[in-house]
């Protein structure tokens, strides 16, 4: 692993194993580590996919007291991954056509149907590997390759809250309607983000997340809005 | 009963405290105020702890009436102030009475002005903090008619030394520290950045200032996306750098080649499209030093 200054105030450990469930558990083992050691001169955390930022407070830490901090923390991660607390959050998703404006496209791009990209979408577990761009908007991943899609060119001016989407080999749900250039699936029913609940979102870094269809009927029930 | 009623709003005028903090890990950002030396300043006259919420008034034009008496002070970017239409100063307090009218022109330099009332706004708070953040839905800009209230109204009188207002020049430099993906840039294109003279293009927002000049080639193909702090000088894909303020997306993919430090964030915060920046690297160990003085030299200023 790597540590390299990212400001005036913080410092980013760069793991050197490849993106996946171990790289996650490990970055999430050292930044908790990290922040029961450092206490009040730990500003905040950012974990994502290989690397964690760790921001400190200037006035009572250093960079290389922190960094000090991050490689003792390295060297005693256990040999073997802790399994680190991770839930398993299972969310609805009306998948159709009325609300998943890019299956076709999805569909022809990979020469199958939609059929196909819907159940490849649903037949995995998917990992959350980093929460950001927007409250509460979690990067989980990865897709099959089969359902693999690149960004949209230009990015449409209004996604709907909860709509489900592609780029890449990553997957999201939009907390909130929002300004998009992902490729829409299919459309959840739950919230994603409220700041008047505890807790705010469904899940956390290193959590996992599968999908499950439902109908139009279920997707109103659940208080879905088409 | 509420002590303001705003009359005029201005182009965008927000509420802010110190910023939001520890809340990266479900996506939110910072917020606070831009030029946190003005703000803090403009807090300490009113008799304020330097965190309390005030208004960070962007390009000036802003109206209140005041519906009970209070005390005010409004520091930053230099804006024409009328009370009941008679010119007064800023960077000093000011008292009003019921029915008093605070009449701000458009800022003739610098960009951002903090008007701080003793005993603080009392303003809703999301996640411990009442910093407006537009993107996140988390507050709105003062509309016309609404009405703010103000904590205590105790009566202090107090003046900044003319020495200790900020210069509001129009071309400044960036001090920053080498970081992130700096390290695998190539030097000639480190070199590139660090000779070039940017000018601030009309893209800057509470969100990020988006520079024009000599582009930089990283030559980075992919990173995975990352955690952003405060000041990352970021390259997106036509190599045109730009410097993420307050209001920053809290993580991305772009390369990135180090983080402006706060004092010349402050300065930043004050300029718009036509000004320029340079930037000079500065050691970890510097920034934190500078950062000390910085924030030592708010805490210490004695008014007059």
């Amino acid at each position: 692993m790597r540590i390299e200054v990212a400001s005036e105030r913080s410092v980013i450990l760069y793991h050197n194993e490849t993106v996946g469930e171990k790289t996650t558990a490990q970055l999430k083992a050292i930044g908790n580590a990290v922040r029961a050691e450092l206490g009040e001169k730990l500003l905040d955390l950012v974990p994502s996919y290989q690397s964690l930022l760790v921001i400190f407070n200037p006035l009572l830490t250093t960079h290389t007291d922190v960094s000090d901090c991050l490689i003792k923390h390295i060297e005693q991660l256990p040999p073997t991954t802790p399994r680190a607390q991770s839930e398993l959050v299972r969310l609805p998703v009306f998948y159709d056509l009325e609300v998943g404006y890019d299956l076709e496209r999805i569909a022809s791009h990979h020469n199958s149907s939609i059929e196909q990209v819907i159940q490849q979408h649903c037949m995995n577990i998917y990992q959350v590997y980093a929460i950001g761009f927007a409250p509460g908007f979690a990067y989980l991943g990865e897709v099959p390759e089969q359902i693999a899609m690149p960004r949209l060119e230009s990015p449409r001016p209004k996604v709907e809250k909860g709509s489900v989407g592609i780029a890449d080999r990553q997957t999201a749900i939009y907390p909130a309607t929002s300004p998009g250039g992902w490729n829409i699936i299919g459309r959840c029913p739950s919230e994603l983000f409220n700041p008047e609940k505890d807790p705010v979102m469904p899940f956390k870094v290193g959590d996992s997340v599968q999908f499950l269809p439902i109908t139009k009927e279920e997707f109103l029930t659940l208080g879905g809005t088409l | 009963m509420n002590t303001f009623t705003v009359v005029s709003p201005g182009p965008f005028t927000t509420v802010q405290d110190a910023g939001r903090v520890g809340y990266h890990d479900i996506g939110l950002t910072e917020g606070g105020p831009m030029d946190f030396r003005s703000f803090a300043i403009a807090n300490r006259l009113v008799g304020n702890d330097e965190n309390a919420s005030a208004l960070e008034i962007t390009f000036g034009g802003l109206t209140l009436k005041a519906k009970k008496p209070a005390t005010i002070a409004i520091a930053g970017a230099f804006v024409p102030l009328m009370i009941n239409g008679k010119p007064r100063s800023i960077w000093q307090t000011q008292q009003l009475a019921a029915g008093d009218e605070v009449k701000l022109g458009f800022s003739g330099l610098g960009v951002r002005s903090y008007l701080a009332v003793s005993g603080g706004f009392n303003s809703p708070q999301w996640f411990n903090s009442s910093a407006t953040v537009m993107r996140e839905s988390l507050g709105e800009p003062l509309k016309k008619g609404d009405e703010l209230e103000a904590g205590s109204t105790a009566q202090v009188r107090n003046k900044l030394n003319y020495l200790d207002q900020p210069s509001l020049r129009k071309s400044i430099q960036l001090r920053f520290v080498a970081g992130y993906q700096w390290a695998s840039v190539a030097k000639e294109q480190q070199q590139r950045f660090l000779n070039c003279e940017y000018q601030i293009s009309a893209r800057n927002d509470r969100m990020g200032y988006q520079l024009e000049g000599d582009k930089i080639d990283s030559g980075i193909e992919k990173i995975y996306s990352e955690g952003i702090s405060k000041g990352t000088i970021q390259l997106p894909g036509n190599g045109q750098p730009i410097v993420l303020m307050n209001d920053r997306q809290t993580i991305g993919g772009y390369p990135k080649l180090g983080a402006v430090i706060s004092p010349d964030l402050d300065k930043l915060a004050q300029l718009a499209a036509g000004s320029s920046v340079r930037f000079v690297p500065i050691s970890p160990e510097q920034a934190v030093e500078e950062y000390r003085k910085y924030r030592q030299g708010i805490e210490s200023i004695s008014f007059i």
